[in-house]
Formats: C-alpha cells, structure tokens, sequence
C-alpha cells in the first residue's frame, strides 16, 4: 500500500465512523440504553400464601381470558399458559418422600419460567422464539412453524401448541389481545403488553392474597429482589442450567 | 433414460398403481389434516412426536448407510459392489425424500417450512438437519444417476464423480449425527440426553440400511432383474451382522449406565419401556420385541444364513423390523414417556396418520421402483 492509498483508505474510515455516529445521536439508541441499566423481569410465587383460598383460580382465569385461551375441555388439546400441578409433578426431584406426602394435597402454580438460558430459543429453527434484554422470552405466532420442537426442548412443560382451531373454543373473545392460528405453539409471555403500559401482570393483579410478586431483578431495592435476599426459594429443575425466573417461596 | 422406466410388464405397473392408491390415500387424509389440524392424529400436548418423527428418525438412518456400500467400492475399490452401490444411492435418495416428507407433514404450519430459510438459526439442529439432508440428497442424485448413465453408454463415469463420492461419505455420517443431536441436546428429555445416541444411530444405521439391500436385491433377484452374486449378499450380511454386534453392545452399555447409575430421573423412561407401569404398558411389547428381534437376528446371521437364503431374508427382515421398533417407535415415545411432568400418557396413532405414513412410503417405493427399474433395464442392456 502507497500512502496515496493509505490517505484514501483512513478517509473512508473516518467517513464511516462519523456517519455511524451522527446516525446514532439522530437515532438516540445507544445513548439512552447505556444510561439506564434494563430490566430484568422476574416473578416470586409464595406457597403459603397461595394456598390461603382453598379453589381459587384467579389468576388462571385473568391470564387466559385477557390472552384468549381457549377451552377445549380434553387433556390431549390442552392449551395453558399458567396452570396449577401437585407439587410432587413440580419439584419431584427436588425434595424427599417426607415431604412429597406432607405436601401431597399442595398444588403449585407453574407458567413459563422465562429461563435466562432457555432451551426452546436455542432450539427454534426460525428464531420464532426468543429471549429480550429484559429476560422474557418472546413468541412470533407469525413466524412459527409448528415443528414444536421447543415442546420437546422445555424441561416445565409450558408451552402448547394448537393442535385445532382455538377460536369456537375461546368463551369470551378480548379484542385487545392476538388469536392464534392452529398448527402455532404459544405460551405466557409475562403479560409483556401489560408491562410496557406500566401495568402488572394479569395473574398477579388478580390475586387478592399477594401470592405473585412481579419486578425487576436488576433493581435491588424492588420488593422482589427484598424478598429473594431474604427469604428461602426455590426453582423448579435448577440443575439443568436454565436458570428460570420463576422463584417459589416458602 | 428415464424412458427405461416407462417399459414394464403387467406385474410392474400393477405395483406402480397400487403404490399409487396409497399415495392417494395418504394425500386425501393429509387433506384432511390440513383442514382439522393436527388434532386428528394421536398426538397431544404430553407426547408431541409421534409417528412421523419416529419415521424420520428410522429413515435417516437407512438414507446413511448407503455408506456402507459407498466406501468399500470407491475407497477400497471393491468392484463386485458396483451395482449395489448404485442401488444403495438410490435407497438414499428416496429415504430421504421420504424424510423430509415426514417433516414437512408433521408441521403444523406446513406453508410457512420456507422461515427456516428465511430465518436461518444456526443454534437449532433442525436448521442444520435441512441443510445436511438436502445436500446428501443433491449428492447421492448426482453420484446414482451419472453412474448409470455412464454405464448405460459404456464409457468411464466423469471424473469429477470420484471427489463427489468422497465428500458423500462423510456426509452421510453427519446427516445421522445431526438427527440424533437433535434429541440429544436437550436436557429436558434425560432419554434422549446421552452422548451414546449419535454412535448408537449409525451402528443401528449400519445394521438396518444393508437389511433393507438385502431384501431389495433378493426381489430384483426373484423378479430375473440381474443376477447378483451370492459373494455380494454375503459381503451385505457380514457387514450387518458386525453392525448389529456394535448395537447391542451400545444398547446394553446404555442399559448398565442407567440402571446401575441409578440416577431416578434416567431410570424412568428404560423402564417404562420394558416394564411400563400398571396402567399404561403400551410400549412394553415394541421394547422387547427389538431387543429379541436384534438377538435373534444377529444369531441367524452368524449361523444359518450363510448357507441358506431363506433364512437371510428372515433375519434381514427381523433386522429392520427391530431397529424401527427400537430407534423410531422407542425413542421418540419412550422420550416423552414419563412426561417432564411425571404423567404416563398412552399414543395410539390414528387411522389419518396411519393412511399418511402409508402415502409417504408409498411415495418412497414408486421413486425406489422407478429408480430401481432403470438401474436393472441399463444392466440387461435394453
């Protein structure tokens, strides 16, 4: 190279990196996001408080009829996006036989762990999953090819897939939210399009005993982050390195 | 020479029709299945895989070994493998049409199967899957079709075929690594988690693919459409018979590391394979009926099929019949059997899916025929 080339070659250099700039103090992206550490979303659910109204499915109805859930009434076309299971099908490996029969009738509410490492989004062949900055891991229903082999990869069983058309089995239609096609896989998405407006989630803005606490990880004063620090929890198949942000607290 | 397919007896195209028919049935049910959704098959939220996968996964495995008649006629130069070898590649290129038939049926948005490569993932193995099977398939095509024709005009086959037939060898290694990578990277499914399964595939590969040549050839054979050496099928069978030791070896190490290791979420599914539990024992008969087929196979081989054909069409038979059992039916089911929510749910694949799987093969078989056809017609010479 001739310094005649080295000259034009900086300069070209220099042009693109100026522009880059100017683009992004036109755009404020970087800017911003680098101010203000992002959020990191998790949820704490307490057992004794969630067992104190015997029945109760607030929750459960809040969540699926804002996200238009359908029923299909047999256990083969199930489509859930927070359920409740015994707590022996939860946290099976976790614990021993003493406790298994102490807690026999307890029934433990599960949903979409919102892993920080998440199975379904490195398995996805068309990115139609995926994890945000904020930790919840986001559904395409558009781009989803119904391959479900996020089904098989996720260790807690929370995502459904279509298997017909959910529509005449929806009760009661909520125009705020997509309907899904058949032949797609969805799943709770931490109520996503509540938290950008500023608002909790449904299942723990139903919940009349506070048994579902929502906030932000990345925040050490937030309630949830308080109550982490200090009292005992659990999540449910920490050992398969997923690291889920559904916290259980005793 | 396509035409040479286009001329047959009356036996020849009555076969064409009746795979035909199946084809027919299978499409209208898949008709059917588009419209319902996949709600029509037995499949559900607790075992989301069922029969296609299962086939997908078995026919992958008989797509790769066409390796095993690949290598010695073009590594090791083994002449007598010439036409096997053609016949072979053929097998691969239908096997995997049917594969990625099996797919694309078991997707709920079958329009939209062109995202994975408008999104390509390079972190999902069902990306790379596609990738590596639709390039084995390019391959073998090539690889099948100049060599016969080549023989066809009795000239040496182009020499560029050589390096192609080179990278197939590989290839076909990786297409069978990939599809059980698929299973074995996921944590959620401690069955399927072991690093054994990509070894234990192309052994039981290895096993089924020749099974499948050896029944071929012993009907081309029959129905006077060459004449094969009895040195090639024996050749066939002693490369079946090491494949099979190599499977039963892998299948009892993964059985000692299970049961001896202990660990209960391993343990589970094994024996809810071969025991089941009280109410549900729907997998039980399959289990063990692979294991006695592969036994029993591998004891014929090494004794009376050498002298007697009969009894190396059974065994050959039993062979594939077993390591269907074991490598689709078994390890698709038995992953999703105790479920991650420690259920034991039943499978009963449905008449639709059933008539689908049917219209696949079907499918399968007139490209294997066609094929086939023209490999014999080129070999009498007319």
């Amino acid at each position: 190279m001739n310094r005649r080339d080295f000259l034009k070659f900086t300069g070209i250099l220099a042009i693109g990196v100026a522009a880059h700039q100017a683009i992004n103090m036109l755009s404020g992206s970087d800017a911003r996001q680098s101010q203000k550490k992002r959020e990191k979303w998790a949820m704490a659910i307490s057992f004794s408080a969630c067992v104190k109204k015997e029945g109760c499915k607030a929750c459960i109805d809040a969540c699926h009829f804002i996200h238009n859930v359908p029923e299909f009434g047999n256990p083969k076309d199930e489509i859930k996006w927070i359920w409740q299971s015994p707590f022996e099908t939860v946290f099976g490996d976790e614990t021993n036989v003493f406790t298994k029969s102490m807690l026999k009738n307890l029934s433990v509410l599960c949903l979409c762990n919102h892993c920080e490492n998440p199975p379904c989004v490195r398995v996805c062949p068309t990115k139609a999953t995926w994890i945000r900055k904020d930790g919840i891991v986001m559904m395409d229903y558009h781009r989803c090819i119904g391959c479900r082999y996020c089904m098989a990869a996720c260790p807690y069983d929370a995502r459904s897939f279509n298997w017909r058309e959910p529509e005449p089995f929806i009760k009661e239609i909520n125009r705020d939210f997509p309907r899904r096609s058949k032949g797609v896989v969805e799943k709770c998405n931490f109520c996503e399009e509540r938290i950008s407006q500023g608002f909790l989630p449904a299942c723990v803005e139903a919940c009349t005993e506070r048994a579902l606490i929502f906030g932000d990880l990345n925040d050490s004063d937030s309630e949830i982050s308080r109550l982490l620090r200090t009292r005992f929890s659990i999540q449910r198949k920490p050992h398969l390195g997923t690291d889920p942000k559904v916290f259980y607290l005793f | 020479m396509i035409e040479k397919a286009f001329k047959g007896t009356s036996g020849y195209w009555l076969w064409l029709f009746f795979l035909f028919f199946l084809v027919i049935a299978g499409f209208i049910s898949y008709l059917r299945q588009l419209h319902e959704g996949l709600t029509i098959t037995g499949m559900g939220r607790d075992i989301s895989w069922g029969l296609y996968i299962a086939n997908f996964t078995f026919l992958v495995g008989i797509a790769a070994s066409a390796v095993i008649v690949v290598l010695p006629y073009y590594v090791h130069d083994y002449k007598k493998f010439s036409v096997v070898t053609v016949l072979g590649e053929f097998l691969a290129v239908s096997s995997v049409i049917m594969t990625i038939l099996f797919i694309t049926v078991d997707l709920g948005m079958p329009s939209r199967i062109l995202n994975v490569l408008f999104y390509p993932t390079p972190s999902s193995l069902l990306f790379w899957d596609m990738v590596v099977l639709s390039g084995y398939l390019v391959l073998n095509l090539i690889i099948g079709w100049v060599t016969l024709d080549a023989e066809m005009k009795e000239i040496e086959p182009p020499k560029w075929l050589k390096p192609l037939a080179y990278i197939s060898i590989p290839w076909a290694i990786s297409i069978h690594t990939v599809t059980a990578f698929i299973y074995s990277g996921l944590v959620a499914r401690p069955f399927w988690h072991t690093a054994l399964l990509a070894p234990r595939f192309l052994a039981s590969a290895f096993a089924s693919g020749p099974s499948v040549l050896v029944i071929l050839c012993y009907i081309m054979g029959y129905h006077g459409a060459f004449y094969l050496e009895r040195d090639i099928i024996k050749k066939l069978t002693t490369i079946i018979t090491y494949a099979l030791a190599i499977h039963i070896f892998f299948t009892l190490a993964e059985i000692y590391t299970v049961f001896y290791g202990n660990v209960p979420a391993h343990k589970t599914h094994l024996e809810f394979l071969f025991y089941g539990v009280p109410w549900n024992r729907f997998l039980m008969p399959w289990a063990w009926g692979s294991i006695l087929g592969a036994a029993i196979a591998f004891i014929l081989f090494l004794t009376a099929s050498k002298r007697r054909d009969d009894v190396t069409l059974f065994a050959s038979l039993l062979t594939v019949f077993s390591i269907w059992a074991e490598k689709g039916l078994g390890l698709v089911i038995g992953g999703f059997v105790p479920t991650v929510l420690y259920k034991f749910p039943k499978y009963i694949p449905t008449l639709y899916e059933v008539l689908i799987t049917f219209g696949i093969y079907g499918v399968g078989a007139i490209i294997l025929t066609i094929l086939f056809k023209m490999a014999a017609s080129v070999r009498q010479g007319n």
